[in-house]
This record gives structure tokens, C-alpha cells and sequence, in this order.
């Protein structure tokens, strides 16, 4: 790994201060850390935002669960205010990798990495989620770009996910045996007037199926989508999975989390 | 550079080491401590879990200055006076490994299990060790090891 100079503010003032064009923020650092051992990133300046005090926690308000930047996964997935606002949530953060990831990784490190195959985002969008970050607040669907790409700017930093609480949601993933990671995973959400369907692992990036939500909006049962051709040009296709397979898996995943909710 | 001070095993060490430095190296290079292995070096494995301020976690994708401060635990920390610990003494009852590479990193992760759970189910202990990876033992004997551990702590 090539040298950096380590640094650890105690606020966010401070963090984007020190923040320039080779830098980076190290929350968690699960995915930060493997990437400049392997050579694929390195930087001048890697600031530690784990000090800051405020960007970690958990509140829950009548209608919305916000989520502190740099709160671990294991600290989502056994909240008893989360397992009770949004269970489904706390279950997708309690699969996540595994344990040691999971006492490590963070909520804010997941978005901001916007890894393809990434859990956290479909819930962002599933969610109708609300970024907040030091300079303003983004919509989920605005945030997430591309391929590790997200609406963020450099220095800005991400402090707080809002994710609006559904009636009813559940999260079904089909990992990657060895990483956990989501060769598919489909967030559902119910919420008062329509549905959302959120697939991560599928494409570049994470996206909402417009079709199943239609459906699953005019009617919430697994018969709505059943037969539902999901087409799989612009999916992923590699070693684990085609795109065909990926396509299927989506359909399947999609009523199995119906079913769930 | 910077100071790095924790306490390992129970004893406060500092040392004045590059800022890139990972926890893996800090413990094996600058202290010594050889026990926490090194395996697949892109935090897949498991071999070189050690507990910080508690919980397991992987100390090769983890900066020694991020944890400035912490206590830790290593492999070399769990045996008191001369005695096994219950865990260690499990994995060589039941033949829970056979080279031994993964041992202190399963031994590490399997202790924090049942430091949440107290009797885990079979299935519980094979989704907790799925950060562990083992190419010799099928992990059967493992699992039996963490079971017999569990009646014992």
C-alpha cells in the first residue's frame, strides 16, 4: 500500500478542510482500504471521519428513520428502534458480508462507495431515501449515478441517510456465496400511495423496475407480477451469473419479497 | 508518521510507525505478535481477526491509527496462566484444524460469537463463519468445536 498521511478531526468543518482532489474519507474502510492495498486507489490524505461524534446514530421520528453516516452495520441490524420501524432494514444490514465486515462497515462508506452490488442502496431507493450530506440534502434516486459513481462533490460529505418508514418492505438477496455481495438483491417497499422495487447487483448501478412498481402499486400481491417478463439487456453478466439468469433471479426475488412483506 | 498507542493483551504498548500501517502489521511486525495470520490479504479469509475493544474484526483491512487507544486481543491474549482458553481447548478436543493457518482467526471470530450468543445452533455458527476461511478441515470438526466451547463458557 503507498504511504498517506492519516488524519482523524474531531468535526466535519475540520474533515472537509483537510479534504483536496487526493484525498479520501475513511469511514469503515471495508471497501476504502482493500482498494489501496490492491493498487487501485491511492491517495495523499485519507481522513478518519470516525471521531466525529455527530455523524453516528440512529433516531427515529413518526414517520422517517435517519441513520448516521459512520453507524456500523451491526449497529442497524440489531437497533430495536430499526428491527421495529423498518425490520427489513435491519435485516439487509444484518447480511451484509460478514460479522467482521459488519462490526467495521458503515452506511455512509456503502453509499458513497455505490458499489454495483452494493445492499444499501436499494433500500435508498426503495425507501424514497434522503441523503443528507454538509452541503444539502439529495434525493436517493438523484444520488446514485453510475458505476461507483454518486451525485457527491469532492469534499462533500455524506452525514445522515432519512429513509421514510413504510407500511410494509422486505429485503431478498441472492448473494455471492464467497462475498455476500447481492448477485441480486430486491428491496421492496409499500408505502401509503405506491410501491417501490429497488435492484442492486442487476446493472451498472441501482435502479428501480418501473413495471413491477406500477403493478405491485395498483395491486400488492405476488399474482400482480407473476409472469412478469424482466428483461435482462443492460444486466451484468460474469462468471456467477448471466444476464439472463440475473433478469429471472429479479422476477423470482421480487415475489419472494411480496411474499415476505 | 504517527504514535500509535494501544493496549494488547492486556499490556499498553506505543510505537512511532508510517500512518499506512495496518493493525495486521503493527501486531506481527512491530510487536511481534505472529499468532494473527496474514492469509488472502484482501480481507476475505479471516486469518487475521483479532478483537478490538471487544469485537472481532479483520485487522488487515484495518489502520493501526484508526484504533489509536482500543484494546485488543489477539490469539496470544486468550490463554490465562499457562490454561487454554475454552475455545482453544475445544478446537484441539475435537480436532477443529488440521495445518492451522485459519485457527487464530476462527478461534478469535468464534469467541465473539458466543460472546453474543451463548448457545448458537449449528447454522448460526456456520453464517457467523462465513468470514472464515478453512481449505483443510470441511469445517465440521469447527462447528463441533464452537458447540463444545459454548457448553463450557
Amino acid at each position: 500500500m503507498k504511504s498517506f498521511n492519516y488524519h482523524a478531526p474531531k468535526d466535519v468543518k475540520d474533515a472537509t478542510k483537510l479534504a483536496s482532489s487526493s484525498s479520501a474519507f475513511l469511514a469503515g474502510g471495508m471497501t476504502t482500504i482493500p482498494s489501496m492495498k490492491l493498487g487501485l486507489a491511492s491517495y495523499k490524505d485519507v481522513i478518519d471521519i470516525k471521531k466525529i461524534k455527530k455523524l453516528s446514530g440512529i433516531k427515529v421520528s413518526g414517520k422517517t428513520v435517519t441513520i448516521g453516516a459512520t453507524t456500523k452495520h451491526v449497529e442497524v441490524a440489531t437497533s430495536k428502534d430499526v428491527k421495529k420501524a423498518i425490520p427489513a432494514l435491519a435485516k439487509l444490514a444484518g447480511n451484509i458480508g460478514d460479522a467482521q465486515v459488519r462490526n467495521r462497515g458503515t452506511i455512509g462508506g456503502s453509499i458513497s462507495n455505490n458499489d454495483p452490488s452494493a445492499c444499501y442502496p436499494s433500500a435508498c431507493m426503495a425507501l424514497n431515501a434522503v441523503i443528507h450530506t454538509n452541503k444539502r440534502k439529495i434525493d436517493a434516486e438523484k444520488f446514485f449515478t453510475g458505476m461507483f459513481e454518486t451525485a457527491l462533490k469532492s469534499g462533500e460529505l455524506v452525514e445522515a441517510v432519512e429513509f421514510q418508514i413504510p407500511e410494509k418492505a422486505d429485503y431478498q438477496k441472492h448473494p455471492n456465496p464467497a462475498s455476500r455481495y447481492a448477485i441480486i438483491g430486491v428491496f421492496v417497499a409499500k408505502h401509503k400511495k405506491d410501491v417501490n422495487v429497488a435492484v442492486t447487483g442487476a446493472k451498472s448501478c441501482v435502479y428501480i423496475d418501473k413495471d413491477l412498481s406500477k403493478k405491485l402499486s395498483s395491486n400488492f400481491s405476488v399474482s400482480s407480477i407473476e409472469g412478469t417478463d424482466v428483461k435482462s439487456s443492460g444486466m451484468n453478466s460474469d462468471m456467477h451469473a448471466s444476464a439472463e439468469y440475473r433478469a429471472n433471479l429479479v422476477s423470482l426475488y421480487a415475489k419472494k419479497a411480496v411474499e415476505a412483506c | 508518521m504517527t504514535k500509535v498507542t494501544l493496549e494488547v493483551n492486556g499490556k499498553k504498548v506505543s510505537k512511532e510507525v508510517p500512518d499506512h500501517t495496518l493493525l495486521s502489521v503493527f501486531l506481527r511486525d512491530n510487536l511481534n505478535l505472529t499468532g494473527t495470520h496474514v492469509g488472502c490479504d484482501t480481507s476475505q479469509c479471516g486469518a487475521c481477526v483479532v478483537h478490538v475493544d471487544g469485537k472481532s474484526i479483520k485487522s488487515c483491512s484495518t489502520l493501526a491509527a484508526d484504533v489509536e487507544g482500543s484494546k485488543v486481543t489477539t490469539i496470544e491474549g486468550l490463554a490465562k496462566d499457562g490454561k487454554l482458553h475454552p475455545m482453544q481447548e475445544a478446537f484441539k478436543k475435537t480436532h477443529g484444524l488440521q495445518c492451522g493457518y485459519c485457527t487464530p482467526g476462527m478461534v478469535m471470530s468464534a469467541v465473539d460469537l458466543l460472546q453474543t450468543k451463548k448457545n448458537p445452533s449449528d447454522q448460526e455458527i456456520r453464517e457467523w463463519l462465513e468470514g472464515n476461511i478453512c481449505r483443510c478441515t470441511g469445517y465440521q470438526n469447527i462447528v463441533a468445536a464452537v458447540k463444545e466451547a459454548a457448553t463450557k463458557m
